[in-house]
């Protein structure tokens, strides 16, 4: 579809036994981009990240990365990604120093420059044992022996786990910066929504190991919207609506998220004659968690809970 | 000598710079960090219901409008607003293109991004549809906090008053 595709997929499908963790996933990744992949946990991030370095064979479908196939990644094209794992896997022994000396062996294009500068900005010292590290500092080191590779293609799989305040906003800079040359591509997931929207030019939405959504940020947060009716009395039965994620019922209003929503979709809802129609602005962590949530229709009557009680 | 005291105050300082965005191996690129004084700081909130590049777009308007930027003002670098702002340059980029687009602002090569003469943005009726809430709200909140007309009216004269005529505002009728 687009030739400029650093990633690109099609049907790749991993089961695990009998479970499928990535089921018929077709993604591109336009190159040039930064590209958010977002999904709740246990949703096939990982696995995709996985298969896509060519760590795990796929069960079917086919990928590439950099153009070559993920089922036969050479050491060269290797070179060219800077994979950030989300184990943060280093070697206790060693000092801070030391990660940097012995990762630099392996690329070519070592940029020892990128490397101090990320520790420091991190605050390690490159004297401190790596088993002594904080997570967060290990983040940053996993980051720095990342980065200073100057690949073309970054691809973090969540790199903001377990990160305080301070070193997220260290590595979304570290992010920014990298967007200066033109020609590197970052890929990452995260759970961290306002990070994605700094930095993010497309999202990817990944469910129970399926992609749902994958567009531009802006097209996400704009197509995904709520309408409030307010009603004289308890709320009619909802029609069919095209697109509905979900549909929160109170006294006497109704609250409708729906993805794609239209003047179709609003006349539908002005046949239910309601006293009033209101588009509810959502910002994107609430358009996300209504993507993601429980689909369908939910019932919130105060007059129950009370009888309950 | 320390002043117990000054932990609070100083405490704020020492954070911002140490945490000023400052990596060492910023190569070649310091000519694209804009040193123009900009007579705006914009104020970016994740989170929020307006998407950042409409916040942007919302607050350069802001600032024609109330003249705050005046026509010839030169605005940062896309690459330098957004590592200032810790945003994608694609979202500076697009927040300046629409701003462009509506003759708000212009790029001369080579030399930056200026806002440019002044023109109209929204038509009448999209103003008033704008203002409406904002007086609405106005209104509600000074009744709630038991001002009388006549405060209200004074306290608003006397705003308007000593707000500045924005320049290029004679063609604007």
């Amino acid at each position: 579809m687009n030739d400029d595709s650093v990633i690109r997929t099609r049907g790749l499908t991993k089961y695990f036994g009998r479970k499928a963790a990535v089921y018929e996933l077709d993604l591109d990744v336009p190159h040039g981009c930064v590209f958010a992949f977002l999904g709740r946990n246990g949703s096939g991030k990982t696995t995709t990240i996985r298969m896509l370095m060519g760590l795990l064979a796929p069960t079917r479908g086919t990928g590439t990365i950099l153009g070559q196939n993920i089922r036969a990644l050479t050491p060269e094209i290797r070179a060219r990604i800077g994979y950030l794992t989300e184990e943060h896997q280093l070697y206790g022994w060693m000092k801070v120093k030391d990660c940097g000396e012995f990762q630099s062996k392996f690329f070519p294009k070592w940029n020892s420059k990128i490397f101090n500068g990320v520790i420091g900005h991190f605050g390690l010292k490159p004297a401190a044992r790596v088993k002594d590290l904080s997570r967060g500092e290990r983040a940053g080191l996993c980051l720095a022996l990342t980065l200073a590779q100057e690949p073309e293609l970054l691809m973090l799989d969540d790199p903001g786990l377990g990160l305080d305040p301070v070193a997220r906003r260290a590595l979304v800079e570290s992010m920014i910066y990298l967007t200066r040359k033109s020609d590197r591509t970052i890929f990452f997931s995260s759970h961290h929504l306002s990070d994605v929207e700094r930095v993010a030019d497309y999202v990817a939405v990944f469910d129970r190991s399926i992609l749902r959504a994958c567009c531009p940020l802006e097209k996400f947060q704009d197509s995904v919207q709520q309408v409030r009716l307010r009603f004289p009395g308890a709320p009619p039965a909802l029609p069919q609506i095209p697109g509905l994620l979900q549909a929160i019922r109170t006294d006497n209003e109704l609250r409708v998220t729906c993805v794609g929503y239209n003047g179709a979709t609003e006349s539908i809802l002005r046949t239910l004659s309601p006293l009033e129609l209101e588009p509810v602005p959502l910002g994107l962590e609430d358009a996300f968690i209504s993507y993601l949530g429980e689909r369908g229709e939910k019932t919130f009557i105060l007059s129950e809970l009370e009888a309950k009680a | 000598m320390p002043d117990p005291n000054s932990k609070l105050t100083d405490s704020p300082t020492r954070f911002l710079f140490s945490n000023r965005f400052s990596l060492p191996f910023r190569p070649e690129c310091t000519s694209c960090i804009s040193t123009v004084t900009v007579p705006i700081t914009f104020n970016i909130k994740t989170g929020s219901t307006t998407p950042i590049y409409k916040q942007i777009t919302d607050q350069v308007r802001l600032g024609v409008s109330t003249g705050r930027l005046a026509v010839g003002d030169q605005l940062p670098s896309v690459r330098a607003l957004a590592e200032e702002l810790v945003v994608n340059p694609n979202t500076v980029a697009r927040a300046y293109g629409d701003l462009m687009r509506e003759g708000l602002l212009e790029s001369r090569a080579g030399r930056g991004v200026f806002i440019t003469q002044k023109r109209k943005v929204f038509s009448r009726a999209e103003g008033w549809r704008r203002l409406e809430p904002l007086l609405e709200q106005l209104i509600g909140e000074a009744m709630i906090l038991d001002f009388t007309r006549e405060e209200l009216r004074a306290a608003f004269e006397e705003k308007l008053a000593k707000w500045k005529q924005p320049e290029g505002g004679k063609s604007d009728e």
